[in-house]
């Protein structure tokens, strides 16, 4: 019996559609792999964006341009938002095909207390604003916060620890986000089958013993059983009954939408990643098409729409926070391509579409578009993807051909690197703790090279004048040790509060009652520690000291082979730190959840503030000075050339991080080619070579230094520049000019 | 003197050149830019040049002795870590200075990099020493990358300090072989620049036909003025400008009236 078949018999819409398992249980990748078309030619067939579509982004441009002036458009400081708080709001209603702002006017900020109210208060008054007296009273007198329930569990040296800096980032004054919901499932089977199926769930489980993490699931399954309401009583508002499945293109995005916007307005998590959608609603489209309902045109106008949407959810942030994750990212990430476990491409023309967006409106940093590169993929595909890159610098390649035999072919990438099979999996955003820093305590003692204070209790500091690197590499792995065990901690306390005070209701209703878990441990300054590890190993360092007898800086005499030139003599040491510290995470005795241990090589633009918090160190690198993002090279130490950076990366196991590598590859125009047919065709092929080689994921910018500087000193002449940095895409004239001077000191690669 | 008169022959050139098999004189690799051959490209530089070319932008790679020496498996070895990367993205350049000053080494590179990796391979030089290899040579070279410094043959000497006419006969004798071939030519202000000059090279190049895949108008640049001030030698172009992008597409006209693909 399906699950369907108690209520409504959808035959309109479904009718047409293949395939039998999906109708039984919800089963979303059955249905595409049923049902779709893979397209395996060129671009011709696209077509540019209607007047309708240009006119309401240009309305848009205007709330865009006052948004960068003031750093904040407007903010609904009233209330708490929920699904359901704000009535509808529209760019220009009559002119909108599809329809969700996350409050009652585009680009207005929603504030939602339960991440902890001390970072909206912070938000609001470093935006001008002022939060409503009563919003205070409840998240004061009444409720909890996540980040309450936190620092009500940390331990002094977590304490030390994250105000040092050696762990950063950790999502416990804000939402951990990375949770992908199957927004999908809505657009398929609508939210009466998907609230049936709830509770099946629930009552299938009523007469198991009672304990802990048999009522927190109960507890869970019944808020998501009403967040499903809520869900379908927010797109009543807008006028449109999703209680029972899509019937054709325009309602499926708008569904998936809906679902999405449910989930935006809910949680103001780090990174609030769509899924893979683009193919899932090809299958509408095409239907649509071959039954003449729908041509090409209108079908590229409805993805524009949609992406218009996307590219204006907002978060209400705190200035620490974009000091940490720069350009106001959401990380909107939108998984396309792949291929299928059974050899067929997952590519269609709406793949195609969504990039041609890029088009259509310019580029821009979101939706995070991000290719799943296979050497497997259409060539008419590849070489469309590289000249998009090649024009926007707007777009990210991950390996599928490394993640599918992991995560099969129905996975997404949530923010940056993170593959989790969709509606199936999940993870427990651990930010990243600094191994540069951590090699500063392993010859310091555990005292902090830049306050003075004992962070790490119990360790002996290097005594000698000149670092002996088997003195150094015992002394490290007992920090890394120290290191694992502090931030497994702090990780466990944050997800188990996040849980607690601000679930994902709306994103858990779209997964399945048992899913796969991970705790997402992450390491910065990879490169740094290779690179001092290194110089310790092949040249002499010197250690200066102050008056205190702290190591503050270090003179190196000779040379040193530096990371990111394809030398194994030291490639090998950023591989054995990678696997090192993984293998120290694993061995940790408690993982909340049951979740899976997995490791991250990313910072996002966060290597900024890293460097700031970390001295001077043994590779050369002085106090304060960024480090180099993800998995890259230290900016400038890569002097053999763009291929040979990245088989340096391409070194770095995946195993030993299953949550994601990343790199950030510059590029001339020049240097891939002399015309534009070329340098896509190059790009593409390089993409290959890098994918062969088992790199992970590669941000791609192609453009030359001139232009950046040319932008910081005119921003208002490149509103829509992008650029890729790690894991994601920024309007460049949004940054910091320290972060804008950061990213023209990355090496870019040109011919000797 | 007509340039395109033939002559066949295979003149020796100067003596002092580099020819053992097992080792010879590298200047610099690099792993990765679409500018010398088909596709990314991983390049030796090869060091020693006899060529005293008034613009060269690697003054610092004439000497044969200042490179390093490598053996043959060295050679390899700096490749081996790219031959995945490289099947599929382009292959392997060698450059120079001029890479036939040391022609039974770079012949034995050529040879091992098809037989060990099956890869593309090119080989950029000005032909001047082509007498210097046999026709088997050419068997393991997929592309030559031919720069023709100029068509009158005393500007040419006055240009490059070397005599045109062996550069022409090479290019006689890649026709001859059929061997598929880049053309590539710098474009230098008030040097290189004359209508009638590239007029005559053009049609010189017309006639090699089919193995001619691509003429390559290269706008000459400042970028090797650092390198003439470290060796401390005068650089004669230093006050030289760019040629315009108006000059540059006349020339390049010139070359496609004649047929050729031109970028």
């Amino acid at each position: 019996m399906g699950i369907l078949s108690e209520k409504i018999t959808p035959a309109d819409a479904w009718s047409g559609f293949k395939g039998e398992a999906w109708r039984e249980s919800v089963d979303v990748r059955d249905f595409i792999q049923a049902n779709y078309t893979p397209y395996t030619a060129d671009s011709t067939f696209l077509a540019g964006a209607t007047k309708r579509t240009l006119k309401l982004w240009e309305d848009l441009s205007v709330l865009l341009k006052a948004e960068r002036e003031k750093g904040v458009l407007d903010v609904s400081a009233d209330r708490a938002s929920t699904i359901t708080a704000h009535d509808a709001g529209y760019i220009d209603q009559a002119a909108e095909l599809i329809v969700g702002l996350q409050t009652d006017a585009p680009l207005k900020r929603a504030i939602m207390p339960n991440g902890g109210l001390r970072m909206v208060e912070n938000g609001l008054e470093a935006f001008g604003f002022e939060l409503d007296p009563s919003v205070k009273e409840v998240w004061t007198k009444y409720r909890k916060s996540h980040n309450q329930g936190i620092f009500d569990v940390y331990s002094p040296e977590i304490l030390a620890a994250r105000k040092s800096g050696v762990i950063t980032g950790l999502p416990d004054a804000y939402g951990r986000g990375r949770i992908i919901g199957d927004y999908r499932r809505v657009a398929l089977y609508g939210t009466d089958a998907l609230r049936a199926f709830r509770q099946k769930d629930f009552r299938a489980i009523e007469n198991e013993v009672f304990t802990d993490s048999v009522m927190r699931l109960r507890e869970e399954l019944s808020e998501q059983f009403r967040a499903l309401d809520e869900l379908r009583e927010m797109a009543a508002k807008y006028g449109y009954d999703i209680s029972k499945p899509a019937t054709n293109a325009r309602e499926a995005i708008q569904w998936t939408y809906f679902a999405y916007l449910a989930a935006v307005k809910e949680q103001n998590g780090a990174a609030m990643s769509l899924g893979r959608v683009s193919t899932f609603l090809d299958i509408y489209i095409q239907r649509d098409i071959d039954a003449g309902l729908l041509t090409e045109e209108q079908a590229q106008e409805l993805i524009d729409d949609m992406i218009i949407k996307l590219r204006i959810v907002r978060f209400l942030r705190t200035p620490e926070y974009d000091q940490l994750f720069s350009g106001d990212p959401t990380w909107v990430t939108e998984s396309i391509g792949g291929m299928g476990e059974d050899g067929r491409p997952l590519v269609t023309k709406s793949s195609f579409r969504f990039l041609h967006t890029l088009y259509n409106l310019g580029p821009a940093p979101e939706p995070n578009l991000t290719v799943l590169w296979s050497t497997k993929l259409p060539t008419g595909f590849k070489n469309f993807c590289a000249k998009v890159s090649a024009d926007t610098s707007a777009i990210q390649y991950e390996n599928d051909d490394l993640m599918r035999p992991k995560w099969g072919d129905d996975y997404g990438i949530a923010c940056c690197v993170s593959a989790m099979r969709i509606g199936k999996q999940m993870q427990f955003f651990g930010a990243r703790s600094n191994l540069a820093k951590a090699l500063l305590y392993a010859i310091n003692g555990g005292v902090d090279e830049k306050s003075g204070v004992a962070v790490a209790k119990g360790f002996e500091p290097i005594k000698g004048d000149v670092l002996d690197y088997d003195e150094v590499m015992a002394k490290f792995d007992k920090m890394m040790d120290w290191l694992a065990a502090t931030y497994v901690k702090a990780l466990n306390t944050v997800h188990y509060m996040h849980d607690k005070y601000a679930y994902e209701r709306i994103e858990m209703a779209l997964h399945d009652r048992d899913i796969l878990r991970t705790m997402a441990c992450g390491i910065a300054g990879l490169s740094v520690a290779a690179d001092s590890l290194s110089a310790i190993k092949h040249a002499k360092v010197h250690v200066i000291r102050n008056e205190a007898g702290l190591a503050v800086d270090y003179k190196i005499e000779g040379s040193y082979p530096a990371y990111g030139n394809n030398d194994d003599s030291v490639d090998d040491i950023a591989v054995w730190l990678t696997e090192t510290f993984m293998k120290k995470i694993a061995a940790q005795p408690y993982f909340y959840r049951d979740s899976m241990p997995t490791q991250s090589v990313l910072t996002i633009t966060s290597n900024v503030v890293y460097g700031k918090k970390t001295g001077n160190t043994p590779d050369g690198r002085r106090a304060g000075e960024p480090f180099a993002p993800g998995a890259n090279p230290m900016n400038g130490r890569d002097t053999k050339g763009f291929v040979a950076a990245g088989a340096s990366v391409a070194k770095i196991p995946y195993d030993s991080a299953l949550d994601g590598i990343s790199w950030t590859a510059s590029a001339t125009p020049d240097s891939l080619g002399k015309t534009d047919e070329e340098r896509a065709q190059n790009l593409a092929n390089c993409l290959d070579g890098y994918a062969a080689a088992g790199g992970f994921h590669v941000n791609v910018n192609v453009f030359n230094r001139e232009t950046l500087v040319d932008a910081m000193d005119h921003p208002e002449l490149y509103p829509q520049l992008t650029v890729r940095v790690s894991g994601y895409a920024v309007n460049f004239v949004k940054l910091t000019r320290e972060q804008q001077l950061d990213v023209i000191s990355r090496t870019f690669h040109a011919k000797m | 003197m007509d340039i395109l008169t033939i002559k066949d022959g295979l003149p020796k050139a100067a003596a002092g050149h580099h020819t053992p098999l097992d080792h010879g004189f590298l200047h610099s690799v690099e792993s990765g830019a679409a500018v010398d051959g088909p596709g990314m490209r991983f390049v030796f530089f090869m060091a020693g040049c006899q060529f005293r070319c008034l613009y060269c932008h690697n003054p610092d790679t004439w000497k044969l002795h200042n490179g390093r020496r490598i053996t043959l498996d060295d050679a390899i070895a700096e490749i081996k870590p790219y031959a995945g990367f490289l099947k599929f993205a382009g292959g392997v350049t060698i450059s120079g200075g001029e890479p036939l000053m040391q022609a039974g080494f770079v012949g034995e590179m050529f040879r091992r990099i098809k037989q060990d990796f099956g890869l593309h391979t090119a080989l950029d030089t000005q032909g001047f020493l082509h007498g210097n290899v046999e026709d088997t040579f050419f068997d393991n070279v997929d592309l030559v990358l031919l720069d023709i410094k100029h068509s009158d043959p005393d500007t040419y000497k006055r240009l490059t300090a070397q005599p045109l006419q062996p550069t022409l006969d090479f290019a006689h004798r890649l026709k001859r072989l059929q061997k598929p071939m880049w053309l590539r030519y710098v474009l230098v202000p008030g040097w290189t620049d004359g209508a009638e000059d590239i007029a005559r090279l053009a049609d010189f190049v017309a006639d090699l036909g089919d193995i001619v895949k691509r003429v390559e108008v290269l706008p000459f640049h400042q970028m090797g003025t650092q390198k003439w001030e470290q060796l401390g030698i005068e650089y004669p172009l230093k006050d030289s400008p760019t040629p315009t992008p108006d000059s540059v597409a006349q020339a390049r006209a010139i070359f496609a009236a004649r047929g050729l693909t031109v970028l």
